[in-house]
């Protein structure tokens, strides 16, 4: 399972959503986000609702797949939905003793719980259908105008590069190490909460001082490869803008439009 | 003028005691000179400290020469305008095949150094596809670096330094961490690649490796103690003892069978037997 991390949960395909160029699919996500926080009334949420299942339908994943990224909020969905059901005042509906579920309550913990759910599922539509390194690179671009004022675009699209590619390595080292302590008697499972977070010290140190090795290691490999930061650097793969991109632009366009427009109805 | 120009290269770490005050430095390399020509192979042995692994980094200005000087095709490594370019013509694969690889995905990772040059994205696509091929890892060039067993990792490494199109790579410990299937494939890659003209200086703690050399350097305590070709350094048992090395296995049973020197690899043996 740790295994799998690097690739985060990209589910690879070939369907025009997977081939969009990665900058779009970020800004529509952005977009898609921002909209869900404009939405006033349950339209709102049809039309974003139609939308996602739209682009769903095009990406061909599996909605199983899906609904996995969403079991590990769960908690957080029926958190907010309690909060909201027995929070808000109102026209009551039901009571026992301290507990009172409002009309307006119900509607309230619903709406947030809609809002929670499409959020998840929109943003995970953007990491199932693009490839990390595809997104550092389209992160990496989209900055570019603003390393201009000093943001240091290609070394933060590098960083993410290289933090994507050593975390199963750190997972593995990690692991090395518990081994390697419980092997000398190191107890991690017995105790309370506090004495077992200080049972993690004897893994936390020899794993800060490798991965100070492993960062010595990498930085003689790049320097040894003619690394000598982002300029006159070239990509393999150019990412470019097709025309599917001004597609899903004016797609993206009506649907913004159609989200304000919910507000008056 | 040779390829790669070592002269009286000296090479000292400062070290510091606990109170930080400066103590005698640690004196890694004392004074070593050699050649090596185009499109040899040349293997350095010694043991753990010698400095074998310091003078490999020293070949492409990885570490700078304290004194005396390493140049590259008339290039000194300590000419700021040339480091580049001596980089780009000296490839190097290390050890620890995770630690080297910068990207996820197979062929991201050997495209960094094409990337690197500013190389024209076509052409990189090309180069990166040969390089794969040339190592045997072109079908798992879509495949994550953390998928691939050890050998396959150092392999994809290789591609990565001979994507750069050099015209020497150094090659410091590849097999060290491998299992015995995954050090024979990187071994014939080395093999292959020198048979293509590219110049092979490998680094190696296995005796049956150096041997696959034209010229062995034996390194100790910082000093160049031997430079011979196998034949004649492996033809003294004694000499390779007191430098703390061993016979390769095939060797060895030459010589315990007496057959004369001229035997070098265990085919040889078979068929005289």
């Amino acid at each position: 399972m740790i295994r799998d991390i690097t690739l985060g949960q990209y589910y690879p395909g070939r369907s025009a959503v997977h081939r969009l160029d990665a900058r779009t699919k970020i800004i529509a996500t952005l977009v898609y986000i921002a909209a869900l926080f404009v939405i006033k009334n349950f339209w709102g949420f049809l039309i974003a609702g139609a939308a996602l299942f739209a682009v769903i339908a095009i990406s061909r994943v599996p909605v199983k797949f899906i609904f996995r990224g969403l079991t590990a909020v769960f908690l957080i969905i029926i958190f907010t939905f309690l909060i909201n059901l027995f929070m808000v005042d109102g026209r009551v509906l039901w009571q026992w003793k301290f507990l009172h579920i409002t009309y307006e309550g119900l509607s309230r913990a619903f709406f947030m719980a809609t809002r929670l759910v499409l959020l998840i599922i929109g943003s995970s539509m953007m990491t199932l259908t693009t490839k990390p390194m595809e997104l550092t690179d389209g992160l990496e671009k989209l900055m570019k105008p603003l390393s201009k004022i000093g943001v240091p675009s290609h070394e933060i699209a590098l960083m993410m590069t290289i933090a994507l590619r050593f975390i199963p390595t750190l997972m593995e080292e990690t692991d090395k190490i518990i081994k390697a302590q419980q092997a000398r008697g190191a107890d991690f499972e017995s105790g309370n909460l506090l004495q077992r977070a200080r049972a993690l010290i004897p893994i936390l140190i020899p794993l800060f001082i490798s991965s100070f090795r492993i960062a010595q290691d990498l930085a003689l490999a790049m320097e040894a490869r003619c690394y000598h930061g982002g300029e006159g650097r070239t990509r393999m793969n150019e990412i470019r803008f097709h025309g599917c991109d001004a597609v899903a632009a004016a797609f993206l366009i009506i649907f913004l439009g159609a989200i304000i427009a919910s507000r008056y109805i | 003028m040779s390829y790669i120009e070592v002269r009286d290269l000296r090479i000292e770490f400062p070290k510091f005691d606990e109170s930080g005050k400066a103590l005698e430095p640690k004196r890694a390399l004392r004074g070593v000179s050699l050649d090596i020509e185009k499109g040899s192979f040349t293997a350095i042995v010694g043991m753990n400290g010698s400095g074998k692994s310091t003078l490999a980094k020293c070949l492409n200005g990885l570490l700078l020469p304290t004194e005396g000087s390493v140049t590259v095709d008339g290039m000194d490594t300590r000419d700021d305008m040339h480091i580049w370019d001596i980089r780009s013509n000296i490839g190097m694969v290390f050890q620890n095949p995770d630690n080297q690889l910068v990207s996820s995905i197979v062929e991201d990772d050997v495209a960094f150094g094409p990337e690197n040059l500013g190389v024209d994205p076509a052409e990189i696509r090309k180069r990166v596809d040969e390089a794969l091929k040339k190592v045997n890892m072109y079908e798992k060039k879509d495949k994550g670096a953390h998928m691939l067993s050890g050998g396959q990792k150092q392999r994809v490494a290789i591609a990565g330094a001979v994507a750069m199109k050099p015209s020497c790579i150094v090659f410091d410990e590849p097999t060290a961490m491998l299992d015995p299937a995954g050090r024979a494939k990187v071994m014939e890659i080395i093999k292959e690649l020198n048979a293509e003209g590219i110049t092979i200086v490998l680094i190696t703690h296995f005796m049956e490796e150096a041997q696959e050399a034209e010229r062995i350097i034996v390194m100790q305590g910082g000093l160049v103690a031997a430079d011979k070709s196998p034949e004649e350094l492996f033809s003294d048992a004694e000499f390779i003892k007191k430098l703390g090395l061993e016979l390769p296995p095939a060797i060895e049973l030459r010589d315990m069978l007496g057959m004369d020197k001229s035997v070098m690899t265990a085919a040889e043996i078979a068929g005289r037997i």
